[in-house]
């Protein structure tokens, strides 16, 4: 027995370190006809890192103090060695974030990776994507520019909106009347330790039960059916290392070639990553003429804007707002349909999931701009849509006209 | 997957809407070259001499200055009015409550000003002062109405009076025209202010051109990584069918 075996022996005796690796890499049978959509997961969990070690090297000099976070996050861009890197990085990762996740999930809806047995992995990945929202919209406060604390302002109010206790609710969220340096340290405790705590927690159960169950595939079948009588391995599967591990290292370096381009070459992303008037520091008594969230949060705005006031409160629009992201927990229990997958599902589901994406695109694109009545009528259209899609799943999906689903996956 | 693809290709046409115009004269180019180190160094020594005295630059140190291809003496020399080390920021000594008093506003940090308003802008902005006798301190602007700043580079540029022209129910300005002329030329001053916010672009993000020198050698780095694991996942994929 060599060194390195007595030393795993001594380990594996008190850890299961071995059984672990085998589990998780080795040993886990991944279908060998994962496509192009089967990246983001992997580069999901990329950018989680990055964001970790990137956040942690920015709170060494950043500075959660109203009078001082301003300037702070100009330091790091000046002063520090490769600060402006590491800050670019983040505020670029953010986004970035919230590309590879709505990919994700958008892969998810196509080969209907939601459905039985894996419907926990939905529910911790929406769990994720609803911390991820907290996480970033905490982070935006931070470097204390206008729309950072006019976009804080426009969200804790919607708190305010809720029936008889909206007002304390709101309060109690920002810790002062108004978001004031209160606001400003407890968002900087929570986006640092609570919700990096949490993410961690949701990805690491996420994993467990995608390895529990097995990793679905773009033909929706299930490889652990056809399993080789000897060794009991799928037939279609390939173990995750060292196949998905060369081959994610590929789908990596095309991810950092688009990462670094922005990185490098337009952090600002044309003011969608990085907005104009978030360089011009807080000021409590100067409302910006127009108010805009962050692109990712657009499509719930729009839902939000889209709804009519209703008895002299906005509340109705907020719980349009929430309900349009507590519907996607119920997804595998909405979808009837007798296939999983896009490739053998009936025309009706296409055309409902295509109009779905139009609608969540283009509830994207109206909430970045200002509120007139022509945007508004046509959020009101694509809100429509995008409850419809989930409301009617029931009724859609089970009487479309599927495919017979193939015995093993195909190429 | 066809279906998906004509919808998305409907997406296109969203734009099209043209919801969101926002109104404003229109902006003139700015002529930004941040290579054009001559450039910079003359657009740093009009704002230290015309904007350092009112705005401040608090984010910005003097010796970043040595960027621009100047010597730490040089700028000690032509530079450094309002501190006494390079290693100091571009404060100003003016209150902001004197500020306040005699502006009616206290004039904005300039640090990152090219970033949140833009070049173009500053270039029109900077270009657009007019005579207008209703305001209390003279001066007005196209691109700025009612702004609490005087015209600072007025003995430059001279006086300008408001051409206007009639749209729809209200007049509105349509050119300005030279009425006293200064110092310099209008082609003159046009070239000053271009100098100036070249300057004060390169000013919003000193490490930029850095940034980008950098970020050619991190896409080249991962390119010639590409094809190695390119390869690499095709040796191991060879057998899988």
């Amino acid at each position: 027995m060599s060194a390195l075996q007595k030393v795993m022996g001594w380990v594996d005796d008190r850890f299961p370190l071995t059984a672990t690796y085998k589990a998780h890499l080795s040993e886990y049978y991944a279908p060998k006809n994962f496509n192009f959509w089967y990246f983001f997961g992997s580069l999901a969990l990329l950018v989680l890192v990055m964001q970790i070690v990137t956040g942690i090297f920015l709170t060494m000099n950043y500075k959660p103090d109203s009078e001082l976070a301003f300037a702070s996050v100009e330091y790091i861009m000046r002063d520090v060695d490769w600060g402006w890197l590491i800050r670019y990085m983040h505020s670029t990762g953010a986004s970035m974030f919230f590309v590879v996740v709505y990919l994700h999930m958008f892969r998810g809806l196509m080969y209907g990776s939601y459905r039985k047995p894996r419907e926990l992995i939905w529910i911790f990945g929406v769990l994720i994507y609803l911390a991820l929202m907290a996480e970033a919209f905490l982070g935006y406060l931070l470097p204390w520019g206008q729309m950072s604390f006019w976009g804080a302002q426009v969200i804790v109010n919607l708190f305010a909106a809720v029936p008889f206790i909206g007002d304390d609710l709101s309060i109690w969220i920002r810790g002062d009347y108004v978001i004031s340096d209160a606001t400003l340290n407890r968002f900087f405790a929570f986006h640092v330790i609570a919700l990096p705590l949490v993410l961690i927690a949701l990805v690491a159960v996420h994993l467990v039960a995608l390895h529990e169950v097995g990793s679905n595939n773009p033909d929706g079948v299930e490889i652990k059916k056809k399993k080789d009588p000897v060794t009991h391995i799928p037939l279609d599967g390939i173990p995750f290392h060292p196949y998905y591990t060369v081959k994610d290292i590929v789908g990596v370096i095309v991810f950092l070639m688009v990462f670094s381009a922005i990185v490098f070459f337009g952090p600002e992303m044309g003011g969608y990553f990085l907005e104009a008037n978030n360089f011009i520091p807080a000021d409590p008594l100067k409302t910006p003429p127009h108010i805009a969230p962050l692109w990712y949060f657009t499509p719930f705005y729009a839902i939000l804007r889209a709804v009519p006031p209703m008895f002299g409160s906005q509340f109705p629009g907020v719980v349009a707002m929430g309900l349009s992201i507590v519907l996607m927990f119920f997804l595998p229990w909405l979808d009837r349909g007798k296939v999983k997958s896009i490739r053998y599902r009936g025309p009706i589901y296409k055309i409902m999931l295509a109009l779905f994406i139009v609608s969540f695109v283009g509830l994207g694109y109206l909430g970045l701009l200002p509120s007139t009545p022509v945007a508004t009528l046509f959020a009101q259209g694509f809100s429509v849509i995008y409850f419809l899609f989930f409301l009617l799943m029931p009724w859609y999906t089970s009487i479309d006209k599927t495919k017979p689903e193939p015995e093993r996956v195909t190429g | 997957m066809k279906r998906l693809k004509n919808f998305l290709f409907l997406l296109a046409a969203v734009p099209v809407l043209a919801l969101g115009a926002e109104a404003g004269p229109p902006l003139d180019k700015a002529p930004v070259n941040l290579a054009d180190q001559e450039s910079l160094q003359r657009g740093a020594r009009i704002f230290v001499n015309y904007c350092l005295n009112c705005h401040s630059a608090s984010a910005m140190r003097y010796t970043r200055m040595q960027d621009l291809g100047l010597t730490e003496d040089q700028i000690k020399e032509n530079l450094m009015f309002a501190a006494e080390k390079p290693g100091e920021t571009m404060t100003v000594g003016m209150g902001k409550k004197d500020a306040k008093a005699w502006f009616g506003a206290t004039p904005p940090d300039l640090s990152v000003i090219a970033r949140s308003r833009g070049p173009d802008w500053l270039y029109t902005y900077l270009r657009s002062f007019y005579r207008d006798d209703s305001r209390p301190t003279g001066w007005n602007n196209v691109v700025f109405d009612k702004v609490g700043m005087p015209h600072v580079l007025w003995s430059l540029q001279g006086e300008m009076a408001p051409h206007f022209k009639k749209e729809g129910e209200h007049e509105v300005i349509d050119r300005l025209e030279l009425v006293k002329p200064g110092s310099v030329t209008l082609a003159e001053y046009d070239a000053m202010v271009g100098d100036l916010v070249n300057y004060l672009t390169w000013m919003g993000e000193p490490a930029q051109l850095e940034r980008k020198k950098l970020g050619l050698i991190v896409l080249a780095f991962l390119a010639i990584f590409f094809v190695v694991a390119y390869y690499l996942k095709k040796e191991f994929w060879k057998d899988i069918h």
